[in-house]
């Protein structure tokens, strides 16, 4: 904020391309919101004025798309859905959070044989295609009986396959003073006594940080469930969507688009109540690496 | 306790430090807290390589037991399987397509919200939104509305449904790809915000023009985090299923304009039970993305600038 070579002439038309800026940046999110506006319209059109309208809002407000809404595809209702997903990404959130965070404190802060060979294995799974191992897992699933329960949903999650997130803490972890751990070991703590009660509060943020993005990810994950789940009671509220997908009736447009509104809502809410740790989080993992 | 003698950066005052317990302990330690990871890593990620290496070498099919083929698994998808190289070329396609524009976009909005003094946390947090809806089925779903016979393109545009064109559905798709631009654009942003200001007030000095700075500064600075971006996102759109999955109602169509690999895979492997020949599949893909990552790295030497090297 230097003044020393602004005269009067040249501040005026960078005022003028400040408000240009807004400008382009408010059209441009009205273009990136039109998709979720229209969702949410389309979600209360009576089914009339799906296709034939070409009005975004419509005519009048037809709440009972979310009526059928809630009845749910086939004969399971949306709660038992909305169940479903929640205990699906539940369980992944408790398993990336422990198992993660535990793998993470070895690789960032102690000290064991091999530790640099089994870091660099570590990020490149990070971007190991999911595929190269899917049938396989799927196989050994199926053989333990799994298929078709949370399990195989679940289960990988506690240990600490999503690779991202063991980097991401790890990253975290090694910005922390050794300081800390130090005057933990004069105190007589262990490795596991200065883990629990020095660095896990410490990590919080990034905890929070893998929290919300392995909800919002397991949340989303189609490929995996449309492979393991295949009873209609054992369905995810994506799952369900997709069984509209075949369908192409536009009759059901309403209803299926009321049901894709209530699916998107955990996300938003997540969205706005984390917004600060997840762009954060975001950033950080950018940078850093 | 004496100033005279400096602590080294390597071992800070370990001499006040009480004896520490004997390596072999602390190391068991270590291996309790990898315990999770390393069963993991070998139960499902190890393991299933090596599995699905040798099904890739046999007619396995979920339900019998696997026979060896030898290499006809790879001969009948290089050479007998057209449908194959249709989902090689749409993958391709829109890699190439969705990732540079995506790519493009986020660094302009970056540079956008960069000098912005008002407003650039409520944009930010804005235009990262879609990078967590999009991969979504609510999202795939709307997409396909949007982009059908009498959606809102065709209104504007007058040009059809999208999505039922084979020339035109892959462009829906990546357009997709493209409205999640956020997440780039966030790590842009903290990129950009690390470049030190005075560099460019140098640059002032020396007379030189926005452009001049961009080119001479920005891009340079930038690029471990292009770099980066450039990586993670292509590794990322090889592997894109649900909005070609929605658009297509799982088939890949118009004319297997959006069957995307992954798309292919999953019909081969657990649609028509040809594990050994997904499996086969699915090693070519770990292959591909393994050689053009490679060959990203390689090439990155010429054009990635890292300014403090062993910065961690």
């Amino acid at each position: 904020m230097t003044t020393t070579t602004s005269t009067p002439a040249v501040r005026k038309p960078i005022a003028w391309r400040r408000v240009a800026l807004h400008a382009g940046c408010l059209a441009a999110l009205l273009v990136m919101l039109y998709p979720l506006a229209w969702l949410l319209a389309t979600s209360l059109k009576p089914a009339t004025e799906v296709i034939a309208s070409l009005d975004l809002l419509p005519s009048k407000l037809e709440w009972s798309n979310y009526k059928t809404a809630l009845d749910g595809v086939n004969d399971v209702s949306v709660t038992q859905l909305l169940t479903n997903s929640l205990l699906i990404a539940g369980g992944a959130v408790i398993g990336n959070v422990i198992s993660c965070s535990l793998a993470a404190y070895a690789f960032a802060r102690l000290r064991f044989r091999f530790r640099g060979p089994l870091f660099a294995f570590m990020i490149a799974t990070i971007m190991l295609p999911h595929h190269a191992v899917l049938i396989p897992q799927y196989i050994i699933f199926n053989q333990l009986g799994m298929v078709n329960t949370y399990w195989p949903l679940i289960l990988p999650k506690f240990l600490a396959t999503e690779a991202f997130f063991v980097f991401l803490i790890v990253q975290f972890m090694r910005g922390l003073p050794r300081e800390l751990e130090e005057a933990a070991r004069i105190d007589g703590c262990g490795p596991f006594r200065s883990f629990f009660s020095v660095i896990l509060p410490l990590t919080r943020p990034a905890l929070i940080t893998t929290a919300i993005f392995t909800f919002i990810w397991t949340w989303n994950d189609f490929f995996t469930q449309l492979i393991y789940l295949f009873s209609p009671e054992k369905f995810t509220l994506t799952l369900a969507l997709r069984s509209f997908v075949d369908a192409s009736s536009t009759s059901a447009f309403g209803p299926m688009f009321a049901m894709s509104v209530i699916a998107l809502l955990p996300i938003v809410l997540f969205f706005l109540a984390f917004q600060r740790f997840l762009v954060e989080g975001m950033a950080n993992s950018g940078i850093k690496g | 306790m004496t100033t005279t003698q400096l602590p080294t950066a390597a071992e800070p005052r370990r001499v006040e430090v009480p004896k520490k317990p004997p390596r072999r302990q602390r190391e068991g330690a270590a291996w309790v807290f990898l315990s999770p990871w390393v069963l993991g890593a070998c139960v499902l990620t190890l393991l299933p390589m090596a599995v699905s290496f040798y099904l890739s070498f046999t007619d396995y099919d979920l339900f019998n037991s696997p026979n060896w083929v030898g290499l006809r698994n790879y001969t009948q998808m290089f050479t007998e399987d057209p449908r194959y190289w249709r989902s090689v070329g749409a993958t391709l396609m829109y890699v190439v397509i969705a990732v540079p524009l995506q790519l493009a976009l986020a660094l302009v909005v970056a540079l956008a919200l960069k000098n912005m003094k008002h407003g650039r946390a409520f944009y930010r947090s804005a235009f990262y939104a879609p990078s967590l809806l999009g991969a979504s089925m609510s999202i795939a779903l709307v997409w396909r509305a949007i982009f059908n016979d009498g959606g809102t393109v065709d209104n504007l545009f007058g040009t059809g449904g999208w999505v039922n064109k084979p020339g035109w559905a892959l462009f829906a798709v990546a357009l997709l790809t493209v409205w999640q631009f956020g997440a780039p654009m966030v790590i842009f942003l903290a990129g950009l915000q690390q470049i030190p200001g005075e560099l460019y007030e140098a640059a002032e000095v020396d007379g030189a023009s926005r452009w001049r700075q961009f080119l001479s500064i920005t891009v340079p600075m930038l690029s471990p985090v292009i770099f980066f971006n450039l990586v993670l996102q292509t590794i990322q759109a090889f592997q894109v299923f649900t909005p070609a999955f929605a658009v297509s109602a799982g088939k890949g169509g118009p004319a297997d304009s959006t069957l995307f690999y992954t798309l292919y895979l999953y019909d081969r492997g657990f649609v028509a039970s040809h594990m050994g020949y997904a499996s086969a599949m699915a090693w070519v893909l770990l292959i591909a993305i393994g050689a053009i990552t490679a060959v990203l790295f390689r090439t990155s030497r010429s054009w990635v600038f890292y300014a403090s090297e062993g910065d961690r």
